[in-house]
């Protein structure tokens, strides 16, 4: 009896080493419904990364878990979180599009012993939830602040704010603000609009009336951005002279045939340009267009996707494949590596990345498709978000 | 007094965009009774016919209309004999769970093939520039829009009220069994409202698309705004959606215009209020 409970035991723990072979990664984002493109971006950047690195490290093979959270919705998010650690053991977790998605998600990370990277979700203070959260993508705060600078250097004194009343767009206004009023310009007025806005014409009539210089705008991608840069063109602001400043968010790349000439030199700062010049680039760009199929759908959410995998595979080389969240996060705090955004590293207090911001300029590539044109680089920005929350 | 005339031509502009998009649904709701949730996913089509006519096959303008208009009739034909058929008369709840699931179907369809990335249809050229008004600019494509708001608004009471269709559809909505006693082939009558119906979907997708860009959730995005044009406006009623469209219009753009942080409040508080006093919309038919 005694040799056979034995035996068992044994098998058991053999198949356990044998399990600990495949290492499963969980990836929670949009990957049906309105944001289902953010989804296909994630999925391409981890795409591209293992058909560029393969699926072992060492002895052990990866295997990627999808779970899809169509909208922001944090009970799904979290229930999703613990199905993959406790049914599928997965031994890390990854994506989040939403910042309500990766909040819910974090408290569980210390228990279930996974660390999460980041693959978006932009709000400054997740990173603070939980010691086992790395973010491979950017924040609010650290890309909209230089574009404050941006405009002050511009000569523009007098700046009225429009964003779309969620949180996302609170942090920007918070964040222009501060960047804004630190280098001596004034905010005119601050506007807040309801998400489901499509007329922006009376919006415009306003930013004239404010006596406003320039506009800082941030709004959720898709059908409002495009709304708001043709009322921008056609209420004739642009005539007027009132100076557009924005993040990236609003000129991503797969909204881009959509604005057509209406985009044509709008200037955003963002971390990442698809038409960033570097051998990195060149590659990771061959790669996730073929994952994708369609080139014309990839966007940001890629990028961050694949430095989020490259992230977790110097995670498992560090650990061997083991399950020990904090050894893994440990190793790749102070990371640094080449993405293709331009050179990166993870700090080591925040655990998120410190990159550079790129001032760019939607204009028309020899080929005739529009590109967002790097004009110039803050370098290695850090995250302003998180010290102002202090 | 220049930002109220200012905040007045965007009201109008607005207005009448609602209104070429939402009409087609009133007819569907208050002739023939039918809540056809779909309403967007047609308009939706009719969008989408019209930006692949324009920019992959590079026909003009004012042809892509026409493809857009008849070509979703076109589509919509079969599914009108295969489905809707069976729920005239049906329930409310019957209609409503049928057509939220074609609706959900067209999403699907529509994401499939063209992708879920936004879609335009470019202007011609005439519309494209602004009109100088003296005190403010307005964009050509809405006076357009305008033009065929009030277009449709025309024909459309002209049809309904004036000739021997009109007639024919108004006997066979009240009293569908007297009507085919007294000879009026009602399923030919409604095949053809619903076509007219579609239609006028797809145009509104189309001149529309500039406010409303196209793209798969277009169908389920907009649907509350359609629903709450035909209410106010009493379903079935062309100038109670005309009315409804250019109040709602006005309440929606002067909100935004001077109290912005306040959201759709006041949109929303407006039909509450609308509702309350006239249950069945400003101009709706007694039943």
């Amino acid at each position: 009896m005694k040799r056979l409970v034995l035996a068992v035991l044994a098998a058991a723990a053999f198949q356990g080493a044998a399990l600990a072979d495949t290492v499963k990664i969980g990836v929670i984002g949009p990957f049906s419904g309105p944001f289902a493109l953010q989804g296909k971006n994630f999925k391409a950047g981890i795409d591209a990364y293992m058909a560029m690195h393969g699926t072992a490290i060492g002895d052990d093979t990866v295997e990627i878990i999808y779970r899809d959270v169509p909208k922001a919705d944090p009970a799904q998010s979290k229930a999703l979180a613990q199905e993959l650690v406790v049914k599928e053991g997965v031994q890390y977790l990854a994506g989040f599009y939403f910042t309500p998605d990766a909040m819910a998600a974090a408290p569980l990370l210390e228990q279930a012993n996974v660390p999460m990277v980041i693959m978006n979700a932009a709000t400054s203070a997740i990173v603070t939830k939980s010691p086992l959260v790395v973010r491979t993508s950017f924040t609010i705060w650290q890309t909209v602040t230089p574009t404050a600078q941006v405009a002050f250097e511009d000569g523009t004194r007098k700046i009225i704010t429009v964003v779309s009343d969620y949180a996302p767009g609170h942090d920007a206004e918070k964040a222009f603000q501060a960047g804004f009023e630190k280098a001596g310009g004034t905010i005119v007025e601050q506007l807040r609009l309801p998400m489901a806005t499509n007329d922006f014409s009376p919006i415009m009539q306003r930013i004239k009336d404010s006596g406003a210089e320039g506009l800082f705008v941030f709004l959720p991608s898709g059908p409002p951005t495009l709304g708001f840069v043709k009322a921008y063109n056609e209420n004739g602001l642009n005539k007027a002279g009132i100076k557009f400043y924005a993040p990236g968010d609003l000129t991503q790349e797969s909204d881009l045939p959509a604005l057509g000439d209406a985009a044509l030199g709008l200037r955003t700062t963002f971390h990442y340009s698809i038409a960033h010049d570097s051998s990195e680039n060149t590659a990771f760009v061959a790669a996730a267009r073929k994952a994708i199929g369609n080139p014309a759908e990839l966007s940001f959410p890629s990028v961050g996707a694949f430095d989020g995998m490259h992230v977790i595979y110097k995670m498992i080389e560090a650990t061997g494949g083991e399950a020990d969240a904090q050894k893994a996060v440990d190793a790749v705090k102070g990371l640094s590596w080449a993405s293709p955004r331009g050179p990166v590293s993870i700090d080591a207090e925040s655990r998120h990345i410190t990159q550079n911001i790129y001032l760019r300029e939607v204009s028309k590539a020899e080929d005739g498709s529009y590109i967002n044109k790097e004009l110039r680089t803050f370098e290695k920005q850090g995250d302003p978000g998180l010290a102002a929350a202090k | 007094m220049q930002s109220a005339l200012s905040v007045a031509v965007d009201a109008l502009a607005y207005g009448m965009v609602l209104f070429v998009i939402s009409i087609g649904l009133s007819v569907t709701m208050g002739l023939m009774r039918v809540v056809n949730l779909a309403h967007g996913a047609f308009a939706m089509i009719g969008g989408y016919i019209a930006s692949y006519a324009t920019q992959m096959l590079g026909i003009g303008y004012a042809a892509a209309i026409l493809l857009a208009v008849f070509g979703t009739i076109a589509i919509a034909i079969p599914i009108e004999r295969l489905l809707y058929r069976r729920i005239y008369g049906a329930p409310e709840l019957t209609q409503v769970l049928m057509t939220i699931g074609i609706t959900f179907m067209i999403i699907g369809i529509a994401n499939y093939v063209f992708g879920p990335t936004l879609k335009t249809i470019p202007l011609p050229g005439e519309l494209r520039g602004a009109l100088d008004l003296g005190f403010r600019s307005i964009a050509t494509h809405r006076i357009f829009a305008i033009l065929c708001g009030l277009a449709v608004a025309a024909l459309l009471w002209f049809l309904i009220e004036k000739t021997a269709f009109g007639i024919k559809l108004r006997a066979s909505v009240d009293n569908a069994s007297m009507a085919a006693a007294l000879g009026v082939r009602t399923e030919i009558i409604y095949a053809a409202s619903f076509a007219v119906a579609v239609g006028l979907a797809a145009l509104g997708g189309v001149v529309g698309a500039e406010l409303l860009p196209v793209e798969p959730y277009y169908a389920l995005r907009y649907m509350v705004t359609f629903l709450v044009v035909v209410s106010v406006g009493g379903a079935g009623s062309i100038p109670g959606a005309l009315v409804a469209c250019l109040l709602l219009g006005s309440i929606d753009t002067a909100g935004r215009y001077w109290l912005p942080e306040f959201g759709e409040f006041f949109f929303y508080l407006s039909v509450i209020v609308i509702i309350c006093l006239f249950p069945r919309g400003l101009l709706g038919r007694r039943a």
